[in-house]
């Protein structure tokens, strides 16, 4: 447990003569963070469980169906993810492989809240929140495997899904860089007056970029319906938030330009889409923009290729004692809407889909050849 | 026909097609209460509002890339930058958004987009303010890119521009903005990208120059006729990219000579890009070594001395043609 007078550094020695402009040693700020004392992790449980009364009372309120997509969708999302670090280790995946495992309740929570027409666009953690947008399982590991039945025809790979039949503009290969694009998206629709938000995801490294800035500036400037959501996994590759951001608090960037900001509990599905709802409020009401920090925790390394030595087990152990999908599974028990019986259909069913979106990778066709050069000019 | 400078061309083409499509709009750096920092948006804001032409922040990365998400989203936005020089705050936006977004996606996304404004040198602005960026956005598959050099050129391939699906790198020049020349009348005038224009025939030496080499490759054909009865043919490409070397290499199997003029630095230049094409099309036709004249390789100075020795002039594309016809 953490003790309130030593924080999460206790026990760094401090003795070196060495200092730095923020007046930590050096050490420290290669430090990893130290086991057993993740304040975070507490208070998360904390409030939780305060407010677990009112979650349930959410829940029930909630069409059943709708609760039951939700918690496929987070399966469905884990599963798939693991099924594509099986078959990257295998050689069928190449490039960067960045997986989503631990934030599943964000894209779900937020993305489920939307209405089909709505817009997303999303850093290159894109697999899941592809398909929770509506593009087939089958088209996105196509798509992974490099074949013809992507769903960019195998011009993307892992970092670039898109579907314009579902709004889904795109994982992008920039940190931030597709910031300023989804606030053009919300510039547009204001512009047409089509009443859709545009819901743009990033990571918390994305937020030291200056197209975060400079975008939330001006969609409160101008008003835009555009919902910042940002996902805070703790990690910008191996560097922890905090050696690479001077404040914690990232929601209350927002302050800076004048914009509604909230940080929100990101491995609960249901506290996700509260949040996100109240933001597609204000974007519909009056065109008013919404930064969301939903802070949850990233279980498996940067991409594939990342060996993870710089932070422990026992980190990575306390995080996942608050697994979005066991919670939301759990709440869903208590709520009466779903018996064990039913998640393990679930459970089936994703397997199932799992196996069928690899298998149908596997069978497909390479592009052909003369695809090189098409789509490069429209 | 009527008589515009080059200002006015562009002004004009803006306005018709902001009359012409209501999806089109324009935003940038003072551009509306301001009518613009070259005044090429002049008037445009008081007749068509807020709505279709916006003042930004600066901010360029920001609004470039708001306008990338705008045009995916099914607007047309004409995003101006002051110069081109601070399109290099943007360039991720242009570069790894605006050009790929298409090819990324399979063919799904397009990106109609027109970025302008103007590249090059002026008149003693120094080194961050007076570079000529074509070959560098020139690099990028799926930018086009276009340099004017005359008022007709000017309103015709902004027209074309507007309404291409491609993003489109539309580069102007601030020294000749108040350059006129004749334009055709109508709202229909367009010019087709990808087509380069004879500016001048002749028959003994081709000279290919764009943007503000174009007038001063034209001053020196006229010297060169007079002083040596040597006659240059001056073409002027118009597009960057897609560039048009069949008119340069029909030119060059006539003249079988070549001087290249720009205004941007050598290594690595369009010039250098076109001095490969010519060899691999027309290698055997050439009697003499290619010449090129471009900004000395040095960032720009400010005493306008030392700016006028690193620019190329008429004495300089004069020079050239005499060494490539050895007189």
């Amino acid at each position: 447990m953490a003790k309130a007078a030593t924080g999460p550094r206790a026990g760094i020695k401090t003795d070196t003569a060495t200092k730095n402009g923020s007046g930590k040693p050096l050490d420290s700020l290669t430090e990893k963070r130290q086991s057993a004392d993740f304040p975070d992790v507490d208070k998360a449980i904390a409030e939780y469980n305060a407010r677990k009364d009112s979650q349930l009372a959410a829940i029930k309120k909630t069409d059943k169906e709708l609760l039951r997509k939700m918690l496929y969708e987070m399966v469905l999302s884990r599963r798939f993810e693991e099924k594509c670090a099986e078959v990257y280790r295998m050689g069928k995946i190449g490039g960067f492989c960045h997986l989503y495992i631990g934030q599943e309740a964000i894209g779900v929570g937020a993305m489920l809240a939307l209405e089909p027409t709505d817009m997303v666009v999303t850093s290159y953690r894109d697999h899941a929140q592809a398909m929770i947008k509506g593009i087939s399982p089958g088209s996105v590991m196509a798509e992974l495997y490099g074949k013809a039945t992507g769903c960019v025809g195998g011009k993307g790979g892992s970092m670039h899904m898109f579907s314009k039949e579902h709004e889904f503009y795109g994982g992008h290969g920039i940190v931030g860089g597709q910031i300023p694009v989804g606030t053009g998206m919300a510039y547009a629709a204001k512009y047409k007056n089509t009443g859709q938000v545009a819901l743009c995801f990033f990571g918390e490294a994305a937020v030291n970029q200056g197209s975060f800035h400079e975008s939330l500036n001006m969609a409160q400037l101008w008003k835009l319906p555009c919902i910042y959501i940002c996902e805070n996994n703790q990690y910008g590759m191996g560097t922890s938030q905090e050696r690479a951001m001077s404040i914690r608090s990232i929601a209350k960037k927002g302050e800076a330009y004048g914009m509604a900001n909230e940080f929100v509990d990101g491995m609960d599905v249901m506290a996700v889409r509260e949040a996100t709802l109240r933001a597609v409020e204000r974007a519909r009401k009056d065109g008013s923009p919404t930064l969301l920090e939903v802070r949850a925790y990233r279980y498996m390394g940067h991409s594939m290729s990342d060996p993870g030595n710089y932070r422990t087990r026992d980190e990575i152990a306390k995080y996942q004692e608050r697994d979005p999908i066991v919670l939301f599974k759990d709440s869903l028990q208590e709520a009466g809407v779903l018996a064990e019986k039913d998640y393990e259909a679930i459970e089936a069913e994703v397997k199932d889909v799992v196996e069928k979106a690899a298998q149908f990778a596997e069978e497909s066709p390479l592009p052909d050849t003369s695809e090189l050069l098409t789509h490069v000019y429209a | 026909m009527a008589i515009l400078t080059i200002r006015d061309a562009l002004n004009q083409a803006l306005r018709e097609e902001l009359i012409r499509d209501e999806n089109v709009f324009i935003m940038g750096e003072e551009v509306a209460e301001y009518d613009g920092a070259y005044k090429v948006t002049r008037g445009l804001w008081k007749e068509f509002g807020d709505k279709r032409v916006v003042d930004s922040p600066i901010t360029e990365l920001g609004f470039a890339g708001l306008g990338v998400g705008a045009a995916m989203a099914g607007l047309r936005p004409v995003i101006e930058f002051m110069t081109w020089n601070f399109s290099i705050l943007a360039s991720d936006q242009i570069i790894n958004n605006a050009a790929k977004m298409l090819y990324m996606s399979g063919g799904q996304f397009k990106v109609p987009i027109v970025f302008r404004g103007p590249n090059g040198s002026a008149y003693q602005v120094s080194s961050q303010h007076s570079q000529a960026l074509e070959a560098f956005y020139g690099n990028f598959p799926g930018l086009k890119v276009l340099m004017p050099s005359t008022a007709a050129d000017a309103k015709g391939l902004l027209k074309s521009a507007i309404r291409d699906d491609n993003p489109v790198v539309f580069m102007e020049q601030e020294r000749m903005y108040g350059l006129k020349g004749e334009v055709p009348e109508g709202d229909d005038f367009t010019i087709p990208l990808g087509v380069a224009d004879v500016k001048r025939e002749g028959k003994d030496c081709t000279i290919v120059a764009r943007s503000m080499t174009v007038p001063l490759a034209l001053q020196a054909a006229e010297r060169i006729q007079e002083e040596f009865d040597v006659s240059c043919e001056v073409i002027d490409p118009r597009t960057i990219k897609p560039l048009d070397i069949d008119t340069i290499v029909d030119s060059i199997k006539k003249t079988n000579r070549l001087v290249i003029a720009e205004e941007s630095h050598e290594f690595a230049s369009v010039g250098a890009e076109i001095t490969y094409q010519v060899m691999d099309h027309a290698f055997d036709y050439l009697d003499a070594p290619i010449k090129r004249i471009s900004t000395a390789e040095t960032p720009m100075p400010y005493a306008k001395n030392l700016e006028e020795l690193a620019l190329p002039s008429v004495d300089k594309i004069v020079a050239a043609v005499r060494q490539v016809s050895y007189l």
